[in-house]
């Protein structure tokens, strides 16, 4: 899923200061499962902009909204009938929420109210890891199913590199060293031939550095 | 290993089977070409090539190939570092081109530090490409006369392609391979990190020795004198894939006030004795952060001057 995490409130606060009517717009995607812009959330949200509202003596109207996902313009065309009542729009869905509404109502302010941070998963509970960088170019097999590109903070396909140190990466002893697992994997599998294989330089083609990208199913298109 | 790949001074030196003897010397943090040239100049002679590093620890400083042509003006045999993590390929490709065009003739491939550890760690990584494929990018330009994307390169560049080595990082068992995996990938000479766990470092050589690997690249174990106890427990404690045992910074802090940067000398010296005779050791890299001057008199010491002149 993509992981996200709250904006601070403060910094939230900043954003729409001076708007009167502000409409919360949550995800019932990723963001509700990984705790940070499900319908829960945007009742927190907003009930805490009301409250700091009140504090300024200001008497906000604040919108709770959460939809069935932000990533299709079908959910988004719901909004249609409420969103001309407000003045600004707060999506917490991951970054492609508050663009699809903005596209989709280019006469509306619409702010991010999360920070999206990596394709990954829950590796135990309130903790999300990254795990895929999106490369166009899966090849994962060829690390014993393991994704250095997104997972080894210098991206080598022919690792480990000299900073690795007790199964951590030199940048953090917070951080795995992903190619330590690699290795000790791969080893263990009686796999070191395709260790001591030399991985080429990756096309990024079909990576973000290719320009933005874009998929077309042609059997799918109408 | 007989005919010269690059021609330049450490490759003869080293094919002539002398016990080789290289320095470092960070760029100025700043365009101080006075001080960069006083720091050179405690090696001339002193040394067969000079590692001049690139944005070492990421904190910016004159480029790498800025300051090896200084060198080589002043008329020392520059060993140019280069990392990923500030250029792409297309960066890379043609800064072997110019390096090679002003004459540089030695050059070392590696990943780089992460930036995080610098004083832009706001800035964005590049490692389009890693180590290993820099040294194959830099073999394939020199010996194919191919960049990487297959075309012609209108005069190859004739470097000697060095590589880094640490043989004290993790995983131990695979780090052996990955030095082989770095020669097949077109590296002629290694430079190691420094050495201080001795032990380990023999078996080491050993397995590297077991596989062949000092007879197709030279091997340069890696020497950093330490200056102080607080240094060691600096290495030991806050730099990632360093191996300092416990026995050395006792020995440092037995030596006394004020001695310890002698005893790091001497502890230096017994390491270049063990190496000259150790099997597969081609010579020996000294690291003298920061501490140039006292290259000379730890050469002298050591019994590698004067330099063969080849
Ligand atoms: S190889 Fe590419 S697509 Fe596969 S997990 Fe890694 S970044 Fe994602
Ligand atoms: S320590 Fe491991 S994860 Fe970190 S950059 Fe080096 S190889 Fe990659």
């Amino acid at each position: 899923m993509i992981v996200a995490e709250s904006k601070p409130i403060k910094e939230l606060l900043e954003m729409v200061k001076g708007f009167k009517k502000i409409l919360v717009v949550g995800c019932k995607g990723c963001v509700t499962v990984c705790n940070v812009g499900g319908a829960k959330e945007v009742a927190i949200l907003a009930s805490t902009i009301r409250i700091s509202g009140k504090k300024e003596g200001l008497d906000l109207v604040v919108g709770e909204h959460t939809l069935e996902r932000q990533c299709d313009p079908e959910y988004i065309d719901e909004l249609k009938d409420i969103i001309g009542d407000y003045d600004a729009v707060i999506s917490i869905a991951c970054g492609v929420g508050p663009q699809f509404i903005s596209e989709r109502y280019p006469a509306t302010k619409v702010f991010p109210g999360v920070n999206t941070k990596f394709m990954g998963g829950a590796v135990e509970h309130g903790v999300w890891s990254e795990r895929c960088a999106g490369c166009g170019t899966c090849v994962v097999h060829l690390f014993g199913g393991l994704c250095p590109i997104a997972r080894c903070s210098k991206s080598l396909l022919n690792g480990p590199c000299g900073g690795s140190s007790n199964g951590k990466c030199e940048i953090s002893s917070d951080v795995e060293c992903i190619w330590d697992t690699i290795v000790l994997k791969m080893m263990e599998q009686d796999r070191l031939d395709e260790l001591m294989e030399f991985r080429p330089p990756k096309s990024w083609t079909t990576a973000r550095d290719g320009g933005p990208r874009k998929m077309i199913r042609e059997e799918l298109v109408k | 290993m007989s005919e010269h790949k690059a021609g330049s001074n450490l490759e003869k030196v080293l094919s002539a089977g002398h016990f080789a003897f290289t320095g470092e010397c960070g760029p100025p943090q700043g365009a101080n070409v006075p001080h960069l040239i006083e720091k050179a100049n405690h090696l001339k002679g002193v040394v067969d090539a000079v590692n001049v590093t690139d944005n070492q620890t990421a904190v910016v400083r004159m480029s790498s190939w800025a300051a090896s042509l200084i060198l080589l003006e002043q008329g020392l045999e520059p060993n140019f570092q280069m990392v990923c993590r500030d250029r792409n390929r297309l960066a890379i490709q043609s800064d072997i081109l110019g390096v090679y065009a002003m004459g540089i003739r030695n050059m070392l491939c590696l990943s780089g530090d992460h930036q995080s550890f610098g004083n832009h760690p706001e800035s964005k990584n590049v490692f389009d490409i890693d180590s290993m494929q820099l040294i194959h990018t830099v073999k394939t330009m020199r010996d194919e006369g191919k960049f990487l994307n297959g075309s012609d390169v209108d005069v190859a560049p004739k470097l000697f392609i060095g590589a880094a080595c640490n043989p004290f990082a993790e995983p131990f068992d695979f780090r052996v391979y990955r030095l082989a995996k770095k020669i097949s990938a077109g590296a002629d000479f290694v430079q190691t990190q420094c050495i201080y766990n001795m032990d380990k470092f023999r078996e080491f050589m050993k397995r590297a020795v077991d596989m062949g690997l000092h007879e197709k690249c030279y091997i340069l174990a890696g020497v950093t004198p330490m200056k102080s106890v607080g240094m060691a427990l600096y290495m030991s404690k806050q730099v990632p894939g360093m191996d300092v045992p416990q026995a050395l910074v006792k020995r440092l802090r037995g030596a006394g006030k004020g001695k310890a940067a002698e005893e790091g000398i001497k502890f230096a010296l017994e390491q270049i004795e063990e190496f000259k005779e150790m099997e597969g050791v081609a010579g020996v890299h000294l690291m003298a952060i920061e501490w140039e001057h006292k290259v000379p008199e730890i050469a002298e010491r050591a019994g590698v001057l004067p330099r063969p002149v080849v």
